[in-house]
This record gives structure tokens, sequence and C-alpha cells, in this order.
């Protein structure tokens, strides 16, 4: 992590947008609101730490990690589906952005076939196109940050 | 009692066994749980680092096809239970983002009150609605002999204010200690699994993966309890290339909570999905349990 969330929220606060924008730290971030709980100021930490992975991604300044593309594969996969594609996301998030990973993976994704719990092919809900409408006039209004 | 219910995608395959020990064991404490007709994924965490609109509208869909004449919403998922609950409570606190989801809804022919449906994680319910006699009754097989580690995680305690302690939770604890188990009290019950971070930075997730596994076998846990697929996904199916990460040799069983409830109550282990976990956790069940469980034979 280049910066602890404290030098992260001192860099906001002087205003060093592109050091902010480009940083790994909210990254890092795993969304388990410890910090959001035990903030004594009642800081939202881990709504920020979206918040500036939305504008890092926006501005395109996002490149120290993988997760946008991770984020961007799932979630085009839900908006193909209407629900989450494990199978989807190993291969085409892994093998494009972590082959490395992806191999690491073989024997353990072979384990899970073999218990049953990796499907191959997707499913599908009935009303995919309903939910793509929604989506896209979310995305019409814009609510990005 | 009946309850909308929402499965969540990680249920239908890879928590296959959570899926099915929830229905087998609500059937048996008469829990009705009437799924959610073509509901969709909530996005995880996923949509909420793109865009927060388009993330709440995602989830704002299955808040809106909830069947009108129930007013509970049961989530055995912890992302799903937070977003369902997080959504709903936007919705009712900022009447701006209301107004927004609630258009996006309307371009797909739907709409939804804020406050309508009360989302509840399946814990909260097997905890508080049916209590500590109704449960004690059912037992057939107690869990005398056998050490847990109730796992919380994250997000099923926080942040919002939810049924339980956000850093020191107590339900399950109380919850398996009236079925006869012995509960151990290990400190990182609380703490995070690492999330997707397993897709992201192996190095993070596996620290802290290695932490739970690490403090479990400390306090001498037999097996630990999970309340979250993503939970049990990545102390269980991730534990060997921990393993291999460190150089240790954890051999954890790791088993939802419901799974466990069902032994207890004397349903069999094949409707509980045990065997599906890959480090597997019915050898340290009949070994600890090897009396009662001759005798149950529901």
């Amino acid at each position: 992590m280049q910066y602890t969330p404290r030098t992260l929220f001192a860099l906001i606060n002087a205003d060093k947008r592109e050091e902010v924008l480009t940083a790994n730290t909210m990254w890092y971030c795993v969304s388990c609101y410890l910090c959001t709980t035990r903030c004594p100021q009642n800081i939202p930490i881990t709504e920020i730490m979206y918040a500036l992975k939305r504008m890092a991604i926006r501005e395109k300044l996002a490149k120290e990690t993988p997760a946008p593309a991770l984020a961007k594969t799932f979630t085009d996969l839900v908006e193909r589906y209407g629900r989450s594609y494990e199978f989807g996301i190993a291969t085409l998030y892994l093998a494009l952005n972590k082959p490395l990973s992806a191999l690491k993976m073989g024997p353990m994704g072979l384990s899970m076939f073999t218990k049953g719990r990796l499907n191959i092919l997707p499913t599908k809900i009935r009303n995919v196109d309903q939910l793509r409408a929604i989506v896209e006039k979310a995305r019409e209004i814009g609510g990005v940050s | 009692m009946k309850y909308a219910y929402y499965p969540g995608c990680s249920l239908e395959c890879n928590a296959a066994a959570y899926d099915m020990s929830v229905r087998a064991v609500a059937d048996l404490l008469g829990i009705r749980l009437v799924e959610l007709d073509d509901w969709n994924c909530c996005g995880a965490t996923e949509y909420f680092s793109q865009d927060e609109l388009v993330a709440c509208a995602v989830i704002a869909r299955n808040l809106a096809i909830v069947d009108p004449q129930l007013d509970q919403l049961v989530a055995p998922c912890a992302a799903c239970y937070l977003n369902l609950k997080k959504t709903d409570k936007l919705m009712a606190e900022n009447p701006e983002m209301n107004a927004k989801i609630n258009e996006c809804l309307a371009a797909g022919g739907l709409r939804y009150r804020a406050g309508r449906v009360r989302v509840r994680h399946l814990l909260d319910v097997i905890y508080t609605d049916l209590g500590e006699t109704a449960l004690r009754d059912k037992v057939v097989r107690p869990l005398t002999g056998l050490r847990v580690a109730p796992y919380y995680g994250c997000q099923v305690v926080r942040p919002l204010d939810g049924f339980d302690d956000t850093e020191y939770p107590m339900k399950m604890d109380e919850l398996f200690t009236w079925l006869g188990a012995e509960v151990v009290d290990y400190p990182v019950k609380a703490h995070c699994c690492g999330g997707h971070q397993t897709q992201i930075s192996e190095p993070q997730a596996f620290e802290l993966i290695r932490r739970l596994l690490d403090s479990a076998v400390e306090y001498h846990a037999d097996l630990i309890l999970c309340v979250c697929p993503m939970c049990q996904l990545n102390l269980d199916a991730y534990q060997g290339r921990v393993n291999s990460f460190f150089g240790t040799d954890f051999k954890m069983p790791i088993v939802y909570f419901t799974q466990l409830l069902g032994v207890a109550f004397g349903i069999d282990m094949r409707k509980l999905g045990f065997g599906k976990e890959l480090v597997r956790a019915e050898p340290v069940i009949r070994a600890k349990l090897s009396g009662a469980l001759a005798t149950g034979t529901k």
C-alpha cells in the first residue's frame, strides 16, 4: 500500500488530487467497515474509499491494480445474464489480467468442479431486459460519485 | 412464519451446501421461505466501485419485486444482506437518491417505497424469531463434545445498526451454546476474510485468511462456522493455496452454521450438503459426536 488511509486523507485535505486518485490505497480496502464503525468522528471511511475508486476509474487514473478490470468483468456479466457468473469471471478476468494466478487456480478450480461447486454455464434470469433497462436509465441519469 | 427469500448467486452453485441446509433447517423449524421470483445479482461490491446509482438501482429491483403480501426479506449471504439493507436505508434517508432510484426502476416498470420491506439476515431470523426454547426443543443430537468457532466476518455485523455487536458479536455463540456445542471465544471472529482480494492481491487476501485459521487452531476449534458464502469460499477453497503460500498445514473444516444446526436437529448430513467442502468436515463431526450420531435416525 502506497499510503496509509490517514496519509491518503491528509493528501485529500492538501488537495493533491492526482496523488490521491493514482494511489493504490483504496484498492486494498476490503469493505469490511471496521474503520467506519470505529471512527469517533463518524466519518464513513469505507464509502469514501468507494467514492475514490469511482473517481479513479472515471478519470482513468486507476493503473496500479487489476481491481477495476475485475469490477467491470463482474458487472458486464451481471448485465448479460442477471446473475453473477463465477466461471466467466475466472476465465475472462484472470486469464486476461492475471494469467499466472489463472494457472495456479487450475487445481482448485478442478476440485471445485468435482465437488459440484463450479457451474460451467451461466444462469440467466427471465427479465434480463428489465434489468438492463434499469441499468441503462441509471447510467443515463448519472450517479457516478 | 413466512418470509421472502433471496438466496443470492453463490447459493446457486458454489455455496449449494448453504442453500440445501438453509431450506432443510427452515422446513424443520416451520420457517416458510418463499424464493423471490426472478431475482437478480446484488452486484456484491463491484458496482459500488464503479457507479453508485447503478449499484443501488440493480439492488432495488430485488426490493421492488418482493411479493406485496410479504414484508420481510431474508438473505443468507452477508454481501447480499448488506446491499439490500443499505439501499433500503439510503432510499429512506436520502430523498434525492430515492427519486433517482425510483426513476431507474420505472424504466423497468417497477417502483419501491423505502422501508416497505424489512431486510434480515438469516442468523437474525433463526436467533430472534425462533429463540432459545424453540431451538432447544428441536435438538435430537446435542453438539456436546464439538468445539466450534463461530465466524461472523464483516458485513453481517457492520456497518449498519444490526442485530449484534459490530466488533464482538455473540448471537451465533449463544445459538450454538443452546445446542450443546462448546463455543470457542477467539479474538478474530468479526475480522475480514479478504473478500474479493483473492482475485486482486493474493498476498493480502492469504494473510487475512491465515490469521483466521491460525486463531481458530490456537483456540483448539474443531471447525469454523460461517454465515456468508464468500467467507466459506475463502477459508475453505483457498486453504490449500494458503498452506502452500505460507508453508502451513491447516486442515480446518469450514461449514455453514445451518449445516451444523441441521446435524443437531437430526437431519441427514447428505441433505445438508456435507461433502461439498474441500476440507472435509464429516470425519471430525462424526468423531466428536459419535454416540449422539449413532442414535439419530431422522
